[in-house]
């Protein structure tokens, strides 16, 4: 149901894309969702699993455990359940699965409370600090995706 | 003009304006029930209760002379907890004069301003933050009684939308947390409805009193959002709905708060 759904409003995306021929409005950069999958690696470099695992438990880079635990990796008490633990997600879901769900989980659940990655268009009222920018650059999400991937279990 | 349309719908999808079908909670829980028992203990009893000690001093600071008037709040109103019981349960209101959204934080420099011809005290200095607490004090146990209609539904209406808006670099709005994931854990917090009904509150965390606009900022912050200054219009607006989002709930401030 779900995947349906996000498929349709991917295909309204994609198909005003076609009319206006304009860069799609939610992105900051050129992304190519397949399904409910962003394939291709946004840098060159490949993704660096030690990096990302210091992005997701850092608070103030990733401060992803404000809403996840990561029971296998993070000893830390305080650890949110806002959404579902990530141990065990490179089992879960492909590469590209888990990128798309970084740069803007919002295209598959337009409802979901996990803050976009990689987005800079389409906020409201961003601080000034911040406007122009995404909460992780390129890299960085290329590093967490190589982390994430590496939770076999 | 079809394509028009088929923008706003796309718009509309993807920064999920739908949520606002929300309403107010069922059931309406205070802010002291997310707290950890040793917070809730220090709250009931006003003994422990830090915040015990700005009521304290708003008490002696409402029989002070201050201006150029050299009035006191009590030359005018008389005994502090006769008069002001169940006000702030009426606030916030538009005020008849200046047609504008007032809180109890507005009102007091109103009359410092007016009435005493004193200068308005800063938010957040321990005068205005005791002076709050006090008068709040004395509608302790009472429901809130807000006005909504008339001059005060544009504010209602405003506030209404910004407690939807996503907002922010984390493009986050505040009926997500304080509706969608109540009971919930963002790290060492516990989510609650959002209610205002303890504030203002002793925060552990600032190690102070502090007010309600503080509070609302700090979720600015957290959402990376445009942090307004105390007293803006727009938290004015929000603190007008969040008290009728409370419904039937009674007051509990001064609240102790992690
Ligand atoms: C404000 C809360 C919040 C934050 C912060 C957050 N997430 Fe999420 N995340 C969620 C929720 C809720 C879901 C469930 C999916 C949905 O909402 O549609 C989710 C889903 C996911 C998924 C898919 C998991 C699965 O099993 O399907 C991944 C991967 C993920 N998040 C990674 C991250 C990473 C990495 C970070 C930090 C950079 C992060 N999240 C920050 C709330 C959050
Ligand atoms: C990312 C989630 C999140 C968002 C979005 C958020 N808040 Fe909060 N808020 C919290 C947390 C966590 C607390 C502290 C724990 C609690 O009382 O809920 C809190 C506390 C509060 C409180 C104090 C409740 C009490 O009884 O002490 C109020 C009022 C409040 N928020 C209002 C707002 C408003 C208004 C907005 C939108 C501008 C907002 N919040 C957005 C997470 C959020
Ligand atoms: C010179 C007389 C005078 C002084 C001094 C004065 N006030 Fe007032 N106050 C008023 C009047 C008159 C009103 C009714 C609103 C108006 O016309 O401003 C009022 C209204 C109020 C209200 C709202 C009552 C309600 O039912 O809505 C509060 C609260 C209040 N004053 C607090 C204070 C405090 C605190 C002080 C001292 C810092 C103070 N006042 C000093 C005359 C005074």
């Amino acid at each position: 149901m779900r995947s349906i759904r996000s498929k349709h409003y991917i295909g309204i995306a994609l198909a005003l894309e076609l009319i206006f021929g304009v860069a799609r409005a939610d992105v900051n950069l050129p992304v190519v969702v397949t399904g409910d999958a962003v394939n291709a690696p946004l840098t060159q470099q490949v993704g660096r699993a030690a990096q990302g695992r210091v992005i997701v438990l850092s608070r103030q880079i990733g401060n992803c455990l404000i809403c996840h635990a990561v029971p296998n990796e993070a000893k830390e008490l305080a650890q949110g359940n806002v959404g579902p633990a990530l141990s065990g997600v490179g089992g879960r879901l492909s590469e590209g699965q888990i990128r798309l769900r970084l740069i803007d989980q919002s295209r598959l659940n337009p409802r979901t409370i996990m803050p976009p990655y990689y987005r800079t268009n389409g906020l409201t009222n961003v601080a000034a600090q911040f406007v122009g920018k995404s909460v992780l650059d390129a890299q960085q999400i290329e590093d967490v995706v190589a982390y994430l991937v590496s939770l076999k279990e | 003009m079809r394509y028009k349309l088929g923008i706003c719908v796309f718009v509309g999808v993807l920064t999920g304006a739908d949520v606002a079908a929300q309403q107010r909670p069922a059931t309406p829980l205070p802010g002291s029930v997310f707290q950890s028992p040793e917070a809730r203990a220090m709250q009931s009893d006003d003994t422990s209760n830090p915040a015990m000690l700005w009521v304290e001093k708003g008490r002696s600071l409402w029989t002070k002379s201050d201006g150029a008037t050299g009035k006191s709040c009590a030359s005018c109103h008389g005994d502090l907890q006769t008069v002001m019981k169940g006000v702030a349960a009426r606030y916030p209101l538009v005020d008849q004069k200046s047609k504008t959204l007032m809180n109890i934080e507005g009102r007091i420099n109103n009359c410092r301003t007016d009435h005493q011809q004193a200068p308005p005290l800063p938010y957040e200095s321990n005068e205005l933050l005791s002076l709050t607490s006090a008068i709040t004090y004395q509608s302790r146990g009472d429901v809130r009684l807000v006005g909504i209609d008339g001059a005060a539904e544009p504010f209602f209406t405003q506030g209404r939308a910004l407690f939807e808006q996503r907002q922010g670099q984390l493009n986050l709005a505040c009926v997500q947390c304080h509706d969608g994931q109540v009971g919930r854990k963002l790290r060492g917090d516990t989510v609650s409805q959002g209610q205002t009904h303890g504030w203002p509150a002793y925060r552990l965390e600032w190690q102070s009193m502090g007010s309600l606009h503080r509070r609302i900022r700090s979720c600015s912050i957290g959402v990376r959002a445009e942090v307004l200054p105390y007293g803006a219009p727009s938290y004015l607006a929000l603190e007008l709905y969040l008290a009728w989002r409370g419904g039937s709930l009674p007051m509990e401030s001064p609240g102790v708060r992690r």
